[in-house]
């Protein structure tokens, strides 16, 4: 119980997908223009990002690894999360067409999403048991919506503020987010000071 | 006839050059944010990952250029990806088994190469609508400018962060250097300013994007536009 609350709690402050891994900086920096929408991508791609876990976990475990097919984790892991996207579009435009129409148009946008595979081959590069992979996968979830919310907020300022012509618009963002990153920076060290070594 | 042939000479050239200046894709069209990020706290990594981009972006074009009477127009975006895959992990390969010090420093983002939008995106809007080599010479000079961009970010990094430059150090011992450069908040900082000094380049018809999103992956108002297009 206690190393799924460390991986959790690491991986939403301390080891933050978007403002220390660098995963999902498209949708971070893409679609964090609004509350509403950040939300709404944040939502979608957390919900993806536990399905895929939770299918391409039991996949490699006792499809590749026991035949030795290791070599096509890539393949296989995208498709799965191309399809799944699909799917879950295909069943929320079915049986939750309100919930459909507020976060169908992020969904396409989340196959090519590099925190969704990441987080899946990741889970295999730290060697985490199926439970330690969800709580990675919900936690990853987690910090992708408070990197979001967070940083629509700022950038509802930075709108407003009046910065030199050059770094109009998208260099003002970046270095938003840089000190946005510089802030999260001060959480290192302090799962390790909660949770002890 | 001769005029024809210089004209296809110079639009030859033209495709060519378009990815490494007018439509660079890191610095002009802002895809491929991530690796760009994540792999350039040296000048050498840089350059690594973006000639490992350059040969997926290379071959994936000529594979899907030439697949794209074949392919279907509703499953193009899956078959792709299957394309790209399979490159990547070729790639991936390749270079654990020839440069494993290298393969180790980009870690992750070596299989993150499929979802990188440049590739997907070069895909979907050059390659699968024009012939073999036409698409291969967009995916080489794509693929220059993407090197050519990590390489820039790559160096200036490394110059700040670690006062070295390509593995040379040129900082004498006991000079403090400034290590957060080679950390998260550097990489946002060192993009922004390029993306700032960018514009201040004088260049014919280059059209700076005013914002984030990537058009060949599936972006919002283009996917409606494909999807009322289509149904």
């Amino acid at each position: 119980m206690k190393e799924i609350l460390v991986i959790l709690f690491s991986v939403i402050l301390v080891d933050n997908f978007v403002l220390s891994k660098f995963l999902g900086i498209c949708p971070f920096l893409g679609v964090s223009k609004r509350l509403d929408s950040s939300v709404g991508m944040s939502i979608a791609v957390t919900f993806v990002m536990i399905l895929a876990t939770a299918v391409t976990w039991p996949l490699y475990a006792l499809l590749l690894a026991r035949f030795e097919l290791e070599y096509l984790q890539i393949i296989v892991f995208i498709l799965v999360i191309a399809a799944l996207v699909q799917l879950v579009e295909i069943m929320l435009k079915k049986y939750m067409p309100a919930l459909h129409s507020s976060l169908g148009v992020y969904l396409p946008l989340i196959t090519t999403n590099c925190a969704v595979l990441g987080a899946t081959i990741l889970n295999f590069d730290n060697g985490y048991t199926f439970a330690q992979s969800l709580a990675n996968a919900f936690g990853a979830g987690l910090g992708f919506l408070l990197a979001m919310v967070l940083f629509s907020g700022i950038r509802q300022k930075i709108e407003e503020a009046d910065v030199p012509e050059t770094f109009k618009g998208v260099p003002s963002v970046l270095i938003a987010a840089s000190i946005l990153s510089l802030a999260f920076m001060g959480f290192s060290g302090m799962v390790e000071g909660v949770f002890g070594k | 006839m001769n005029n024809s042939a210089k004209n296809n000479r110079t639009k030859k050239s033209a495709v060519l050059l378009n990815g490494i200046l007018k439509e660079n894709p890191v610095l002009v069209l802002l895809l491929g944010t991530c690796p760009t990020l994540a792999v350039t706290t040296q000048a050498v990594n840089g350059i690594g990952m973006g000639l490992a981009t350059m040969v997926v972006l290379l071959c994936s074009n000529v594979v899907i250029s030439m697949l794209k009477s074949v392919i279907s127009d509703r499953v193009r975006i899956p078959c792709f990806i299957v394309v790209i895959a399979g490159f990547v992990t070729i790639v991936g390969m390749v270079m654990e088994a020839y440069v494993p010090s290298l393969y180790a420093a980009l870690g992750l983002f070596i299989p993150l190469i499929v979802v990188n939008c440049i590739v997907l995106g070069r895909a979907e809007m050059f390659a699968s609508k024009n012939g073999v080599f036409i698409s291969a010479l967009d995916g080489l000079g794509m693929g220059i400018g993407f090197t050519a961009a990590l390489f820039i970010m790559g160096s200036v990094r490394e110059m700040l962060g670690s006062g070295s430059w390509m593995g040379m150090q040129f900082l004498p011992e006991g000079v403090p250097t400034m290590s957060v450069f080679l950390l998260a908040p550097g990489g946002f900082f060192v993009f922004g300013v390029l993306v700032a000094l960018a514009r201040k380049i004088p260049a014919k018809g280059v059209r700076f994007k005013k914002d984030f999103g990537c058009e060949g992956c599936g972006d919002n108002d283009n996917d409606k536009v494909k999807e009322s297009g289509r149904s």
